[in-house]
Order: C-alpha cells, then sequence, then structure tokens
C-alpha cells in the first residue's frame, strides 16, 4: 500500500538524514573519520545524550519538557565521587548516583503536578537548584575519586574485551531503549504518555490518572539523567560540578531532530537515538576536518532547523 | 437572473492529490442578498468558503466580482477585494482590544519623515466607532476581546469585515454558540447589512434558522451544487432529502422504552460557579433530556456529575454510590460522557482512531498488564464497521475525520467501556444528517438495552424527538423533569426563557 509506505519512509526520514550526514563527511573529512575506531568513538560519544534523551523523549511525547537533566548529571557525577571518595564500594556508589537523578526527577514531577505549573518553569528552577546542590556539595571544586571499574564504562576497550564489541556504558543505551520502546507501545502508561501530550483534557475526560502518569514520566527522565551522569562519571573519572551543562539542549535537540513535537503527543525512540547520532557524526565529522567549535555549533544549529522544518513539510502533506 | 451578481461561481473544482473535494460547483449572490449553504459536513462547503477567502486556488472553474475576474491567491486579497469570512470557532487573538482586532492586519498609519509607519490610532478609533455604531451596538473600544461574549465578539468580526469596507460577509454557523436573544440580535443585524446592499452568504445546519433569515438556498452534497431554490417555496423535507440525497422518512427512531430502577439521582446539586439547583432521577431504560440556553448552567450540570467540575452543595448518587467523584471514579462506577467540545475536550485529535476508542478503557486490550496494539485495533475495526464510520484504517489520525465520524468514535468509546450511564453533552453539534440520524439510532437502541442516557442539547426538536422526560434548564435552576407527551417545542422554550 502507499499509505504503509509513506508511514515507513517517514519512519526511516532520520535514519536517511543519518546515512547522508555520515557519507557526506566520509567523502570530505580524512580517512580516520571513516575508521572503525572513529566509528566506536562516536557510539561512545553518543551515549551519554541518548540516556538522557530517551527520558526526554517521554517528557516530550507528555507534552512536556525537562531543562534540569544538564545540572542533574553534573550532581550525579558529584554524588558518586562523594560516595567513592568517602569510602562507598563503586555499587553502591553508582546506585546512589542513579538514585540521586531519579529523586531529582520525581521532585521535579511533583512540583508539577502539586503547584500545577508549566514544566518550563519548574524544571527551569530546578536547573538552578540542582546545578547549585551539585557545587555546594563540591565545595565548588573537582572531588577526585578512587579508580574503580566505573571508569571503563565509557572507556575504549582494551583488547582483550573486543568480545564485547562495545563498552558497558553503550550496552546500556541500547538495553535502555529498547525498555522504552516496549513501555510506550506495550503498556497503558505509554498510551496515557501520548494522549496527555496530545490532549490532556480529553484524557481527563476519560479518566486517564494525570497525576501519577506525569510523576512517573519526570521520575523516569530523572532516572535516565542519572545514568547519563553515571556515564559522565566514567568519562570524567572525576566528580564535576560544573559539567554538563546545556547538556539539556543537546537532548531535547536530539529528541526534536528524531521527529518528536514540542507540541506534545509525537516522537519515538528510534528517532531520538538517529538524532542523537546525527549530532555526534556532525561533531565528530568536523572535529576531524580540524573546523573549529563554532563551525560544529553552526552546523547543529541548522540541522535542527532543517529537520524540524523537513518535519512540518511531511506533517502538512494532504491526505 | 435580472439584477447583476455581486459574485458569481461557475462550475469550481478541487481536488487534492486523488480526492475531488468540490467537483462543479455553481454558486452566486447578489446586492443586498442572503443566501444560504447547505450541505452536510463533508459536502464541500468549507473548502468552497475557503476558495472564496483565497486559501484554496481552485484547479478549474471561474469567479467574477462585480463583473470582473476573481482568483485571490490568499486571504489578504480576498479581504482587499471586498469578501470577509467570519469563522465558525472566532479567531481573534483574544489578548489585544476591540479596536486592535478590527483592524488587525490593515492597521491604518500615517506618514512620519516620509514613510507610512507611524499607527493612526486616532482615525482608526473613529472608523471603528462608526463601524460599530452602523451595526447598531455599543462596544468600548478598549475592552480585551476575551472579556467578551461569544456574540459580541462576532460582532466585533462583523465590524472587522465592514470597517475595511468589505461588501459580501460569510458567516460559517454563526448561531452555533450563542443564545436564542443574540440570534436575534445577529438577525437584526443581517438584515440591516442586506438594506444596506451588502450580500451575505450563510451557513447554518439551522433549518429553521435559514428559513427565518435567507432569501435563496443552494445545497451542496458530494462537492456539487445539487439544488437551490427561494426559501418559503420549498418545505424542510425536500431541503433535507436534497442534502442528503434520500428522502429521510424518520429521523428519530424511538421505541417503547422499559423503564428500570434509578441509575443516576441528583438532590439539590448547586455547583461552583452557574448552577443553582438540579434534581432529578434517571433510570435505567429511559432517554432523559435537558435543554437549555447557552450559559444557562446546563454544560456544568453534566460536568459537575463526572466530576470534571467541582460542586458545592447537593447530593450525586449513581447506583450504590454517592457523593463526589472524579472522571476516573466516575468510569469505574460505570459513568460515561461525551463532551460538547469534540477537538478541545473530546478528543485527542493528533491520536488515532484507535487510541481515542480504548482510551478510557486500555483494560480491555491488556492481558495480564501487557496492552496489545494489535488487540487495539481489532477492537476499533470492530466499531468502526458497527458504526460505519468513513476512514481509511482505525490507525488514521482522527483529526483527519470529520465531525460527525468524529462524533461516532467519541461515542463508541462510551459503547466499548459498557458504561450503563451516558452523559452526553449536544452529541450532535456541528455534524452531519446522516450521522446525526445514526446517533439517534444508538441512543435509542442503547436504551432498549436499559441503559441510562442523559443529553444535554440546544436543539429542542432533537430532544423532543429522542428523549422520554425533559428538564429545562434556566440561569442555572434545572425543573422538574416532564413526560415528552406533555411538552411542545414552544413550551420548552418559553420555560427556558421565562
Amino acid at each position: 500500500m502507499n499509505k504503509q509506505l509513506k508511514d515507513w519512509m517517514n519512519k526511516l526520514m532520520p535514519l536517511a538524514a543519518l546515512i547522508l550526514v555520515y557519507l557526506i563527511f566520509a567523502f570530505i573529512a580524512p580517512p580516520s573519520f571513516i575508521s572503525l575506531k572513529n566509528l566506536e568513538l562516536i557510539v561512545r560519544q553518543t551515549t551519554i545524550v541518548g540516556i538522557a534523551s530517551l527520558g526526554m523523549t517521554l517528557v516530550i511525547i507528555g507534552g512536556g519538557i525537562d531543562l534540569s537533566v544538564g545540572s542533574i548529571v553534573a550532581l550525579v557525577t558529584v554524588a558518586i565521587a562523594w560516595l567513592l571518595m568517602t569510602g562507598s564500594s563503586p555499587l553502591v556508589a553508582a546506585l546512589g548516583g542513579v538514585l540521586t537523578g531519579l529523586l531529582c526527577g520525581l521532585i521535579n514531577g511533583a512540583l508539577i503536578t502539586r503547584l500545577k505549573l508549566v514544566p518550563f518553569i519548574i524544571t527551569l528552577g530546578t536547573l538552578l537548584v540542582y546545578r547549585g546542590c551539585a557545587k555546594g556539595l563540591a565545595h565548588e571544586q573537582k572531588i577526585d575519586a578512587p579508580l574503580s571499574w566505573i571508569n571503563e564504562l565509557l572507556a575504549a576497550l582494551k583488547p582483550e574485551q573486543s568480545w564485547m564489541l562495545v563498552p558497558g556504558g553503550v550496552w546500556l543505551l541500547i538495553l535502555l531503549a529498547i525498555c522504552v520502546t516496549l513501555v510506550l507501545r506495550y503498556t497503558r502508561f505509554g498510551l496515557y504518555t501520548f494522549s496527555i501530550g496530545s490532549n490532556e483534557q480529553a484524557s481527563r475526560l476519560c479518566g486517564v490518572p494525570i497525576e501519577k502518569v506525569k510523576l512517573l514520566i519526570y521520575g523516569i527522565s530523572g532516572l535516565f539523567a542519572g545514568f547519563a551522569g553515571l556515564m559522565q562519571f566514567s568519562r570524567l573519572t572525576v566528580g564535576d560540578p560544573t559539567v554538563a551543562s546545556g547538556l539539556e539542549l543537546d537532548v531535547i535537540a536530539a529528541v526534536v531532530i528524531g521527529g518528536g513535537s514540542l507540541a506534545g503527543g509525537e516522537g519515538s525512540v528510534l528517532g531520538t537515538i538517529l538524532g542523537a547520532l546525527i549530532m555526534t557524526v556532525i561533531r565528530s565529522g568536523c572535529t576531524q576536518m580540524g573546523l573549529s567549535n563554532w563551525v560544529q555549533e553552526i552546523v547543529t544549529g541548522i540541522i535542527i532547523v532543517v529537520a524540524v522544518v523537513l518535519d512540518r513539510m511531511r506533517h502538512s502533506q494532504k491526505p | 437572473m435580472s439584477k447583476a451578481q455581486r459574485l458569481k461561481l461557475e462550475n469550481i473544482k478541487v481536488r487534492f492529490g486523488g480526492t475531488v473535494a468540490l467537483d462543479g460547483v455553481d454558486f452566486a449572490v447578489a446586492p443586498g442578498e442572503i443566501v444560504a449553504l447547505i450541505g452536510e459536513n463533508g459536502a464541500g462547503k468549507s473548502t468552497l468558503m475557503k476558495v472564496l477567502s483565497g486559501a484554496i486556488i481552485p484547479n478549474d472553474g471561474s469567479m467574477t466580482l462585480d463583473g470582473k475576474p476573481f482568483a485571490p491567491s490568499n486571504p489578504e486579497e480576498a479581504r482587499h477585494r471586498g469578501i470577509a469570512m467570519i469563522y465558525q470557532e472566532l479567531s481573534l487573538p483574544s489578548t489585544l482590544t476591540v479596536q486592535d482586532n478590527i483592524f488587525l492586519g490593515m492597521e491604518l498609519s500615517k506618514s512620519f519623515f516620509g514613510i507610512n509607519w507611524i499607527l493612526d490610532r486616532a482615525k482608526m478609533r473613529s472608523t471603528a466607532e462608526t463601524a460599530l455604531k452602523e451595526l447598531g451596538h455599543e462596544i468600548p473600544l478598549n475592552t480585551l476581546v476575551r472579556d467578551l461574549s461569544i456574540s459580541d465578539q462576532q460582532l466585533v468580526e462583523i465590524a472587522r469585515a465592514r470597517a475595511v469596507g468589505c461588501e459580501v460577509l460569510i458567516l460559517d454557523e454563526p448561531t452555533s454558540s450563542i443564545t436564542r436573544q443574540d440570534v436575534q440580535r445577529l438577525f437584526t443585524l443581517m438584515r440591516n447589512l442586506k438594506a444596506q446592499g451588502h450580500s451575505i452568504i450563510y451557513i447554518s445546519h439551522f433549518l429553521e434558522e435559514i428559513e427565518e433569515i435567507a432569501d435563496r438556498f443552494v445545497v451542496l452534497r458530494d462537492g456539487k451544487t445539487v439544488g437551490g431554490g427561494k426559501m418559503g417555496e420549498t418545505t424542510h423535507d425536500e431541503i433535507v432529502a436534497l442534502m442528503v440525497g434520500r428522502q429521510l422518512t424518520d429521523l428519530y427512531p424511538k421505541s417503547k422504552h422499559e423503564f428500570g430502577e434509578t441509575l443516576l439521582e441528583l438532590n439539590s446539586l448547586v455547583g461552583e460557579a452557574r448552577l443553582r439547583s438540579a434534581s432529578f432521577q434517571l433510570r435505567r431504560g429511559e432517554v432523559l433530556g435537558i435543554f437549555g440556553l447557552v450559559g444557562s448552567g446546563r454544560t456544568e450540570l453534566i460536568r459537575s456529575i463526572f466530576g470534571l467540575d467541582s460542586i458545592k452543595s447537593g447530593e450525586i448518587k449513581i447506583g450504590t454510590y454517592s457523593g463526589y467523584a472524579t472522571p476516573t471514579q466516575r468510569w469505574s462506577q460505570g459513568v460515561g460522557i461525551v463532551s460538547e467540545d469534540r477537538k478541545g475536550e473530546g478528543l485527542a485529535i493528533t491520536r488515532t482512531i484507535a487510541e481515542n476508542l480504548v482510551l478510557s478503557y486500555p483494560q480491555s486490550c491488556e492481558t495480564s498488564g501487557v496492552f496489545s496494539p494489535s488487540r487495539m485495533l481489532a477492537t476499533a475495526n470492530t466499531w468502526v464497521e458497527k458504526l460505519s464510520v468513513k476512514c481509511r484504517t482505525s490507525e488514521q489520525k482522527i483529526g483527519k475525520l470529520s465531525g460527525g465520524n468524529q462524533q461516532k468514535i467519541a461515542l463508541a468509546r462510551l459503547l466499548h467501556h459498557r458504561v450503563d450511564v451516558l452523559l452526553l453533552d449536544e452529541p450532535t453539534r456541528g455534524i452531519d444528517v446522516g450521522s446525526k440520524k445514526q446517533i439517534y439510532e444508538q441512543i435509542d437502541s442503547l436504551a432498549c438495552s436499559g441503559k441510562a442516557v442523559l443529553i444535554v442539547s440546544s436543539y429542542l426538536p432533537e430532544l423532543l424527538g429522542t428523549c422520554d422526560r425533559i428538564a429545562v434548564m434556566n440561569r442555572g435552576k434545572l425543573s422538574e423533569p416532564k413526560s415528552v407527551e406533555e411538552l411542545s417545542e414552544h413550551s420548552v422554550m418559553m420555560e427556558a426563557i421565562a
């Protein structure tokens, strides 16, 4: 059927964009760009934004926004370093970090549902609050932590680990992506997330427990920011209260490039992951070509706008 | 035709890809004439209006305005040529003042250093005042539009058209959300405009109103002009037959209903805003109608029952439950609601038909906690077939359907949920006659199968046709329900406006 073909085309659009961007750089960037090593690097570099953007996908489908994820990531790195430094085992530290993220997310959710304020305002507030907490806890400096297996989660694989194909952190991203996809499709919570984002009034009328669903959405967003913080820590190997500032914008961009609508009710996990990959490929390509940071920023900015314009054009097609 | 036509359309055709939206429309309106445009939803009325206002460019056909070719390529151009649309859903920016709205997009300006870029507020004020006075109404020019009633907003829209000299006004369902008195005010205004030689195209579902105000009527069906004539020379039935292309023998099927035990009982219910007192009992197998004008508190009544609006005092009993409950609890008590505001509250229009249908009862598509999309689709397909909903697949976005088909899904949600008490707020608002008939049939068969149905409506014939008893809401007070046999259109209306 023509219609089904069109549906597939829509779904594959971000994939086509990713391949296109990759091919462009494969031609114009030095050969090292297409090396397997660089491919692995791209995937590793996507992990932090990718994991956080999975939570953001839920938030944006549900018609909300979470501006605090960057600050949560920083707070989580500090929390993990602090736990390690005070003698906790790496497992406890990792768990503690991730739970810190969950707690932050639940606070966001509780404030949004209790105070009945728009998520933009609440999370703009908590963006500052969580960042401040991170700085306070770290006394405004980096916290060094003893070496542990956490540091290997996002490090390049050692030769003897080549059976893993990619580092543990990337596997976590893949696992979480599959989980969120399944949750969106095969649970009542997924259906409710879409319906609240599409029309909150209609969902209320249908008896959807809006407050519970929203609390869960922001909780999950915080939880995923917690996992992203764990990955961030793994990369830095220290707790840094100033890290990931502005990360929330990359995360939102990934969702939007992947077809998520800020008006709510639309978005997909696959799209989001592809969106995150597109951004990393551009960065990597520009770096390999020796282009400065500012060029990367301009290119990424243009891609975001173009992606949304294309998306709009697809949707405005008459039946 | 003896008189010169002001606006004339010949053989207008519009295609979107493979679908034909207009397939040869002929239409004309003379100066000082009110022509009613009638047709079921989906007949092509909106497309035709979009052609006239320049939002759609036709693929074929010719249009002339005052004898000159007319082919607007955008709404601004149509407006400059003197054609103004007054939409069904008012489209004014609500935080601007009346004056700013009247001139929005056509601001008067004066020159400053040789360039016209300073707003000439004084001139706009006087022009706006004249335009509103000409319409015979006074609205302070610095009022914010959001503080006006819907009918005053309509006046502003008309003044907006007049202030820039538009002589052809197109009114799309202007009476669907205003009160009876305001309808009369609007009609007086329309007659004045007509006397001044303006042309009016009037789109409405209400045949009674068309008979009252229009000189001629034109019927569209399936994108074609299928007939027309002078008002007063054609009967109601003939017009309806033209619209649906078949003789509607009986719009309101009514079987004998057997009443059972009381399912819903209100005892002196008082709401937070308009609702001042309401008591009634609704029994199994019964259809109870609530008639009231806009603003009488009828919608608040139905929303309070469902827990969407809070209540001040009084008692709501549903079966064995009593007291206030949230919408979630109401569903589980076996109560369901269809909202009067389909787009705003009834449906999630960017989601699929299937999702909208099962939204209140996703449990029906679950196996041990796992939601099954394929079961959802199968469920939706059954209902789509049962209610003959016109759609491509039930995975289609519901916003793409016509109003009538959307409403069938909104009702199907309740049927699928198998609720015992159905609260229907304006269940046939803005939908075509064919879908209306189907909804009436559904209501009747629901009552026959022992459900209790509460219908709130401002369309009296439908209440008299479908209900067993009717209560009237007047300024927040609900009268004692009376059996329809004791009531006439006249007596109910008297009670509502007394």
